[in-house]
């Protein structure tokens, strides 16, 4: 057994936007959401994908459980090729990989009952009948659900959103995953309860051993949860190393601004400007070499030419030329 | 420091089958001139009825229920409608939530920014185009863009867009609800950044209305916080993050990531959710969830109190503060509710 499940190889993802009338008047008829990313994750590891909206880090973790397909290069769970997954191998994919959706009240179907949302993935993994109320309670109390019993009668709007979510994580664990895909699942939940949300994620992960993909366009939750971080721009990975040195020292200038632009629960702040251009490109038309360089305060000529290949600067790699000298 | 507006016992209620929910129940606070204030709390908690009551622009099915709300030496709670009206832009004025839905689709930007300058201001079609013009530069955005439609816009650009429309009669008071809350961090601190410079320029008094303790930490001279339809604390922000009074502010605190911080910490959540206002319990309405509640807690109501200085607090133990925080830093206080 190799140490790494993921594996992505210069994966790409476009997608086909437009019309006929678009195409007559020039315009890019592809959004490149995911473009020519590589990265290893090793078993139990649990990485940050941040990045704005737009970045392509949802359709990135959409794509490592099949709910997309790369349109080039590779994207392997386990050295299997996951577009290629055929038959029984495809079904017990489904089961080794989750995601965990941003709004519970969406994730969820509001006529199911909780015992019903949570049954249903036993059933399609064609799990005997006779195991499904073990597993429906243990599930529930794994999430941090005391007293499971009185939530299996319940509906969606009979719970608060915390409860939701949890619910929500449930139903991803309830078949034992190995990997799971975590898109914003705090970010529809009130500051008071996304605290326990979130330390209920970090328990049952480190306790299942399981990898994780958490998803957001928040730092500050992103290093609560994360050891690594994989900081995304128009599709590509500007940055990557551990989450400590990308908050202390962030090196690419993209990752600098994003770390300066996070509020902080303090009143002593600089308020000095960011080191960075308002606003974000078309990203159906994004700039030729570095993606970035229009609102980079490093851009030189060389960065309308060549794209920035990541390279390896200390713990970390960062896609840009001038970054750390 | 002269008060622009003061709330004052201020209740709004809505009513919801036979019943009547009381969303703000006895409430207020003050906005010195040429602040920004924050309220702050989580949903439900009636900082946004608050904040729309100001502008008289509530649901139809809620109404105000009692209190006052002194602005400029009149009642706005009392005012009649036409007056109120009147008000409206010129003295007062509404940044929304979702700057998405508040523009037109249909119309271009200019349309409807001189829509308010000529029908509000009177001007004519010359002088509001010219004051269009100068907004949009106000604001940063190319005055080129002025012809667009909203759909050209980035959210960032109709977010600044609304602050333009809400600055274009130069009110004296603005009310902003959540206005960064959709946007990522990069135009969230660039707008924030725009809207305190433009607030300092202009000698703007403004109400920001967030969840997020790190806008208001950013951005507000003061704070107000809510918890279940009442203001619980009121404070100069620096005093509120530093020694806060009462326990739900420790427990936001706590619950709040912090970048800034050596480690990654630990997150405390405050166990429980918010009481149902259809049924308020009798006593505080934090007891249920608060650590240090005793026996006078959860008969008896507490009523806000000036403390300290500029210091207000609606908390039976305010005057233990100091060992309750130390209590409150504890991960074990808040676990032991749970």
């Amino acid at each position: 057994m190799s140490d790494s499940l993921i594996e992505m190889t210069n994966a790409q993802l476009h997608y086909k936007v437009g019309n006929s009338i678009s195409a007559m008047m020039g315009l890019p008829s592809t959004v490149k959401a995911v473009d020519g990313v590589s990265l290893t994750l090793k078993r139990g590891e649990s990485v940050g994908l941040l990045g704005e909206s737009g970045c392509g880090k949802t359709s990135m973790g959409r794509v490592l459980v099949r709910l997309e397909q790369v349109t080039g290069g590779s994207a392997r769970f386990d050295g299997k090729e996951i577009g290629q997954m055929k038959g029984a191998e495809l079904q017990a994919f489904r089961s080794r990989s989750q995601m965990i959706f941003q709004n519970p009240f969406d994730a969820v179907n509001p006529r199911y009952s909780i015992r019903r949302t949570l049954e249903e993935p036993l059933s399609n993994a064609g799990i005997k009948r006779g195991e499904w109320h073990d597993r429906v309670i243990a599930a529930l109390e794994l999430v941090g659900l005391g007293d499971p019993e009185q939530f299996l009668e319940r509906f969606p709007h009979q719970l608060s959103g915390g409860q939701l979510q949890r619910v929500v994580m449930a139903r991803a664990l309830i078949l034992e995953p190995e990997f799971v895909v975590a898109d914003e699942p705090v970010s529809m939940l009130d500051v008071s309860v996304r605290a326990g949300v979130l330390n209920v994620f970090r328990d049952v992960r480190d306790r299942l051993g399981l990898t994780a993909i958490y998803i957001s366009h928040d730092l500050a939750l992103v290093r609560y949860v994360c050891e690594r971080t994989i900081v995304m721009y128009l599709g590509r990975i500007m940055e990557d190393g551990p989450t400590e040195d990308i908050v202390h020292a962030p090196l690419h200038p993209y990752t600098q601004a994003l770390v300066a632009a996070v509020p902080t629960p303090h009143v002593d702040q600089s308020h000095a400007p960011l080191p960075i251009g308002a606003g974000a490109p078309d990203p159906r038309n994004p700039p030729s070499g570095c993606v970035f360089r229009d609102r980079c305060p490093l851009v030189q000529d060389r960065c309308a030419s060549d794209i920035p290949q990541p390279r390896k600067i200390g713990t970390r790699l960062v896609a840009c030329h001038f970054a750390g000298s | 420091m002269t008060t622009l507006l003061s709330v004052k016992d201020l209740s709004i209620a809505y009513k919801v089958g036979s019943n009547d929910v009381v969303a703000v129940s006895n409430s207020g606070f003050d906005v010195p001139k040429g602040t920004i204030v924050g309220l702050v709390g989580e949903s439900g908690c009636g900082k946004t009825t608050m904040a729309r009551a100001l502008t008289r622009v509530i649901a139809d099915n809620a109404r105000i229920a009692g209190g006052e709300i002194a602005f400029d030496g009149q009642d706005l709670a009392a005012l009649p409608e036409a007056k109120m009206n009147a008000l409206r832009w010129r003295d007062i004025s509404f940044i929304p939530q979702s700057a998405m839905n508040s523009l037109d689709p249909v119309y271009r930007v200019e349309y409807q920014i001189m829509e308010v300058l000529r029908d509000r201001g009177g001007m004519t079609r010359r002088a509001a185009r010219a004051r269009a013009a100068e907004l949009f530069e106000m604001v940063g955005i190319d005055k080129g863009r002025l012809r667009d439609f909203p759909h050209q816009f980035s959210g960032g650009m109709r977010q600044r867009a609304a602050i333009a429309l809400a600055l274009a009669l130069n009110p004296k008071l603005v009310v902003a609800d959540e206005p960064v809350t959709a946007l990522d961090v990069i135009i969230q601190r660039q707008i924030l950044d725009q809207l305190r410079t433009l607030q300092r320029e202009l000698g703007l008094s403004v109400i920001m209305v967030t969840h997020d303790i790190s806008v208001v930490a950013y951005t507000c001279d003061r704070t107000v916080v809510m918890y279940a339809g009442k203001v619980v604390e009121d404070c100069d922000t620096a005093t509120l993050l530093n020694r806060p009074l009462h326990p739900y502010t420790m427990g936001l605190k706590n619950a709040f990531p912090d970048l800034k911080s050596a480690g990654s910490g630990v997150l405390t959540p405050i166990a429980g959710s918010p009481p149902d206002l259809a049924d308020p319990p009798d006593g505080c309405r934090f007891a249920a969830r608060c650590p240090f509640a005793a026996e006078l807690c959860r008969s008896t109501e507490p009523a806000p109190l000036e403390v300290e200085k500029g210091h207000i607090v609606a908390c039976h133990r305010a005057s233990e503060a100091a060992q309750l925080r130390l209590e409150a830093s504890k991960p074990q206080t808040w676990e032991a509710m749970a």
